[in-house]
């Protein structure tokens, strides 16, 4: 196995785009790749994990990750995410559908020589 | 059989743009058009129109919509699919009819009228030969709420609509079917595909999946290169060019506006999206994770592989039940401290709230400018920020502490920190919550009926 090497931070925002969605008190936040090259990077960094942490106090429930290889994208569910969800929800977001461009807001680690955008 | 079948989607929801189904009659050439009008709740809105009025309880704009799109339709070969039959399709259908006769069309349309997804009826025989219609998030049986429920639809599949078609309706007015339905059904009807050919009824439903949403796939928002889309204001919306192997091509007619792109569309496909490898429908399962992308010239993405599996034995069921009321209040504080104001005003009125003995389920305070959004993800707002848009939300099973609250915004105004505005909108209003119970109902329960009538 390799070593890492220099590593760097960077935002998901230059790496890829996303959009979100409702489902009862669930937000799912499907995250695609914005080159082909960053997908590995994505399925390895942007863990249930890191997501949790990135959405610790915002959400109230679990989080689930599916992987779309095909689509070069990564499917969350932030459950507990909508204050109740649809009708109920005061939430300005009651539908979840900022919940895309509040996880391009978590960074994480990428190769220091990465081209990114 | 036809090589291709081209169906486009005219409207996402109801309330989406009212020119978008006449431009996609117009524009250039297409077979089916399909359109959405109900939301997950919307169901109740139509139950009570005829609870007040036998006639009522569909969306009554679709109504004068065809009237606008008959001629072109029936010059060009253009057939309507949709749910706008809400709660009572036939009376829908029935003042389509009317309208169409003194329209002078060349030949009297046929309207297919799909029904018998509406169990509100027959809930308490179902509830009392053991099925329990539990919450599909919570486990709870629907007796739990039965005495506030307000509607509750199966949803139907694809079936009925091709039953529609293949007896020569040109517009089939539905209750609750799946978006999905409104599109696999024409694509099913054409080809001859059947119950079996799953992998082929998965590709279909994944057309509907991506069409659904109107613009949202061709351009609407999305991320990528949103600055440099071209004519947004005549977004063209989604065409699939159907396939009788279950490839499909997504366009959108030439002139419109928007792009088609594996961005817009990939966007689209991870839409509401739950686990990617069972996407379920009346119809089939299909399996996201399969799908092959791939951009095919300008404004054309090609879909292929789509695999899936068998229908389940079940179908969703959508309740609406009354659940108790909200209201929401806004005030703007401007520069200098607009966030100190505007927090300082939260604590004036929750102070005022709580000396009032309001008891409420839930009082919500955003920040527009600075929290709404993002919540803490989004950090400390500038200390100059121009201004801040207090919102504060209340919800209560009763309506009297919600509308006690709706009048604790305005003496903000004069009794509150300084630099307010943004009220001129008048005392925040007491909405209703009517909430969804998704739940599940065996499908040897549910017997769809496909009428069709001539105009």
């Amino acid at each position: 196995m390799g070593k890492k090497g220099a590593r760097r931070m960077v935002q998901l925002r230059w790496l890829a785009h996303a959009r979100s969605g409702d489902k009862g008190d669930t937000a799912n936040v499907g995250l695609i790749a914005l080159r082909p090259g960053y997908y590995p990077l994505l399925v390895r960094e942007v863990t249930v994990a890191r997501v949790a942490r990135h959405f610790r106090g915002e959400i109230r429930g679990p989080v689930e990750r599916f992987e779309l290889p095909n689509l070069r994208a990564l499917n969350f569910l932030l459950h507990g995410a909508l204050g109740g969800g649809g009708t109920l929800s005061l939430k300005t977001d009651a539908q979840g559908k900022v919940f895309s461009t509040a996880l391009l807001r978590m960074e994480i680690p990428v190769p220091a020589g990465l081209r990114v955008s | 059989m036809r090589d291709i079948v081209r169906i486009g989607s005219g409207q996402g929801f109801w309330g989406d743009s009212l020119d978008a189904p006449v431009r996609q009659v117009e524009a250039g050439p297409l077979d089916y058009l399909m359109m959405d009008y109900l939301a997950e709740v919307t169901m109740s809105i139509m139950q009570k129109q005829r609870a007040r009025d036998a006639s009522l309880g569909y969306a009554r704009d679709f109504v004068p919509l065809m009237g606008r799109l008959l001629p072109a339709m029936l010059e060009r070969n253009v057939r309507v699919i949709s749910n706008a039959g809400g709660v009572n399709p036939r009376s829908c259908a029935e003042a389509i009819a009317a309208v169409a006769r003194d329209l002078r069309l060349p030949r009297r349309p046929r309207l297919g009228i799909v029904t018998g997804d509406d169990i509100l009826d027959r809930l308490d025989d179902l509830l009392s030969r053991g099925h329990p219609l539990a919450n599909l998030d919570t486990g709870e049986p629907l007796a739990a709420v039965r005495d506030r429920v307000q509607s509750a639809n199966a949803y139907l599949g694809a079936a009925p609509v091709v039953d529609a078609l293949a007896r020569g309706a040109d517009v089939v007015v539905t209750g609750r079917v799946t978006d999905t339905g409104l599109t696999l059904g024409p694509m099913m009807f054409e080809f001859g595909w059947r119950d079996g050919d799953w992998d082929r009824i998965a590709a279909g439903t994944v057309a509907g999946h991506v069409i659904e949403c109107g613009a949202q796939c061709t351009g609407g928002n999305c991320l990528v290169g949103w600055e440099r889309l071209p004519d947004m204001a005549d977004p063209g919306y989604p065409i699939v060019e159907a396939r009788p192997d279950g490839s499909f091509t997504v366009t959108k007619h030439k002139g419109t506006g928007g792009r088609v792109t594996v961005a817009s569309v990939t966007e689209q496909l991870v839409y509401e999206m739950g686990d990617p490898r069972a996407y379920i429908t009346p119809d089939g399962v299909a399996d996201f994770t399969t799908i092959s992308l791939k951009q095919a010239g300008r404004d054309r993405v090609e879909v292929s592989g789509v695999k899936g599996g068998p229908a389940t034995d079940s179908l969703k069921v959508s309740v609406s039940y009354h659940y108790g009321y909200k209201a929401v209040g806004t005030l703007v504080y401007s520069w200098p401290d607009a966030y100190k104001k505007a927090k300082m005003a939260d604590r004036i009125l929750r102070e005022r709230l709580g000396r009032l003995g309001l008891q409420f389920e839930e009082v919500l305070t955003e920040f527009v400018g600075v929290d709404a959004t993002h919540g803490r993800l989004a950090g400390a707002p500038d200390p100059d920020i121009a201004e801040v848009q207090l919102r504060v939300g209340v919800r209560a099973a009763e309506r009297a502490p919600v509308d006690r609250f709706s009048r604790e915004i305005a003496p903000l105004i004069l009794n509150g920190p300084p630099s307010v505005t943004g009220f001129a909108g008048g005392r925040p209003k007491i909405e209703e919550i009517v909430a969804y119970w998704p739940a599940l109902i065996a499908k040897t329960e549910i017997h769809p009926v496909v009428d069709v009538i001539e105009a």
